[in-house]
């Protein structure tokens, strides 16, 4: 809740400092037909002569209220343009977490219950060279081989163009959902390989896997029964504790894809200082990465009895 | 047998300032090359004439790759050092007091709350943009994991036998800190200002790829593949294969570099 708050005060002392005037912003290109008179009537109207700490209280109270102001590049209410968004974006971060997740503890395992040999390298190599491309990149490499070249995949957007999208189908939906849940989940890959393969490794160097092996267990057995169990809590932790980081791709990956998500109309926000919007959302997401956080906090007091134990040491 | 990775690690290093050297070199010897136009050469695929092609502008896409490579080394660097100022420099403030130290955690937390890129978003737009804005965002996102790891390891020296017989012998704050604390995180500083290295390159590439970032005008990676975005769909894969490439072997070089630092400090 307090570091909420802070995350709104840090936002709000941010966009205060920006160089950008709002009532620019509002005209466009208009600016040049209004006079100083006017402009002034909608600074005044819009409470910019007050001081920024009355301006901080009166934005926290309508936030409060649940009023989260007007966006003036989509024309509607801030709630109205986050909740048509909201769900196209969950779509996208939860099947890119889910397929992270799977392919994240399925690769770690395999790779680090055979430690060292030609899979272990060639999928730690693997998860090297992803952590380390750029996700602009790689979703712009994507639609060039298969929407362009191939021309499996729509290029753009939810849903054909021209089409309503109540008239979209789910199967339609789910065609243009594919490349960018894809990519997403490729980069988030990596950094759960990593951890569940250093995991497994000390796993089978264990005690337990070494009695395992003695009863005569194989090799793939011990991993599969024994590693699974021992790797995946972990692994699940970490991937509610890096929800920011998904979100920081999905903002990039919307804008390739021109997916009209929350990514896009972060992006959207920022260009065009839309100012209303991008604290809102800022704020939203701060909430999202807590929860994350708190679910990655939860899950492993629950699993781990030690980390239990430091807390109530402190 | 343990002298090896220390050769391996020292020839990596050699490696990586050569590296460096020919980046930053060759805006002298690149001249004007990755911003001539010839209008005669546009959109041309890679040839023994023009390597790796060239763009809409009949611009050299090898001679800008090599530019842009060379501008996102020192926007990094320039990041990755500023980064690990403040975070050596806040870790430091909180060891003088526990109100501090409640201070710079919660200023940690926060930051760590909101998502790196939305965060760059955030601060390139309160200073409105250029280069300075993307170091000074860079820097100011990327500080707050370095910290966490620093004011651990000051906590950790501060209970050592050898500080606490300095505090003994009636040395003030201030001293152990700079004699004792510093001379210690120095080798954590050296490798968490490399491992924040790649990250600040790529997150200034992405910044500008949304057009938030460096000026449109300077042949930046970020610049580069936007660029190249606008001309996807005709197929022109060279635009945006090459710059991006060289990101990504750049970034993999300098990631694998400070890895195998750690490793071989740790030792």
């Amino acid at each position: 809740m307090l570091v909420l708050l802070c995350v709104a005060a840090v936002s709000f002392g941010l966009m205060m400092l920006s160089p950008i005037d709002p009532v620019d912003a509002y005209l466009g290109p208009q600016m040049a037909q209004v006079s100083p008179e006017q402009r002034a009537l909608i600074a005044e109207r819009w409470g910019f002569d007050a001081s920024p700490a009355v301006q901080f209280r009166h934005w926290l109270q309508q936030l409060l209220s649940g009023e989260l102001g007007w966006s003036h590049i989509y024309h509607q209410p801030v709630s109205d343009v986050i909740g048509q968004r909201v769900h196209r974006s969950f779509l996208l971060l939860g099947g890119a977490w889910l397929l992270s997740l799977a392919l994240g503890i399925l690769l770690g395992i395999a790779a680090g219950s055979n430690e060292g040999s030609w899979l272990d390298r060639l999928i730690s190599g693997y998860a090297y060279l992803t952590a380390s491309t750029p996700t602009f990149w790689l979703a712009m490499l994507a639609l060039l081989l298969f929407s362009v070249t191939l021309g499996w995949t729509p290029t753009c957007c939810a849903g054909p163009t021209g089409v309503l999208s109540q008239e979209v189908t789910p199967l339609t939906r789910l065609h243009h959902l594919l490349l960018p849940t894809l990519t997403l989940a490729l980069l988030g890959v990596a950094t759960l390989t990593l951890h569940t393969r250093a995991k497994m490794v000390a796993f089978m160097r264990s005690d337990t896997a070494l009695h395992a092996f003695a009863q005569g267990a194989s090799r793939i057995d011990i991993a599969w029964r024994h590693g699974l169990g021992h790797a995946s809590l972990p692994a699940i932790t970490l991937a509610f504790a890096s929800l920011g980081e998904l979100f920081g791709g999905s903002l990039l990956v919307e804008h390739v894809f021109a997916y009209p998500g929350l990514g896009q109309a972060t992006v959207a926000a920022g260009l065009r200082s839309d100012v209303p919007l991008l604290l809102a959302i800022a704020l939203f997401t701060a909430l999202f990465v807590s929860v994350g956080n708190l679910a990655a906090d939860g899950l492993s007091r629950l699993t781990d009895p030690r980390t239990r134990r430091s807390h109530t040491n402190e | 047998m343990s002298s090896q990775p220390r050769l391996i690690a020292a020839g990596y290093a050699a490696l990586l300032a050569l590296l460096a050297l020919l980046l930053l070199g060759s805006t002298a010897w690149l001249g004007d090359s990755p911003t001539r136009m010839q209008f005669a050469a546009r959109l041309l695929p890679p040839s023994p004439e023009h390597w790796l092609g060239t763009d809409a502008l009949g611009r050299e896409v090898w001679a800008r790759t090599l530019a842009g490579l060379a501008l996102s080394f020192q926007v990094g660097l320039s990041a990755a050092l500023l980064g690990t100022l403040v975070a050596l420099s806040l870790a430091s403030l909180a060891m003088l007091s526990p109100l501090l130290d409640a201070l710079v955690s919660l200023l940690i937390d926060t930051l760590l709350s909101v998502p790196h890129l939305l965060l760059l978003l955030l601060i390139a737009f309160a200073l409105g943009g250029g280069t300075e804005a993307v170091i000074i965002a860079v820097a100011l996102t990327h500080w707050p994991s370095l910290a966490r790891v620093l004011r651990a390891e000051l906590r950790h020296v501060h209970h050592a036998p050898y500080v606490a017989i300095s505090r003994g012998l009636g040395k003030g704050q201030g001293f152990i800190i700079s004699r004792h604390l510093l001379p210690h995180l120095l080798p954590h500083c050296l490798v968490g200002a490399l491992l924040l290295f790649p990250h600040a390159i790529l997150h200034e590439a992405a910044l500008t790829f949304l057009g938030v970032g460096l000026d449109p005008t300077q042949p930046a990676i970020g610049v580069l593949l936007a660029d190249a975005m606008r001309y996807l769909t005709g197929g022109y894969w060279w635009l945006g294969v090459f710059p991006g490439l060289g990101l990504l072997l750049m970034v993999l070089a300098i990631e694998r570099f400070a890895s195998m630092l750690r490793e071989v400090l740790a030792r």
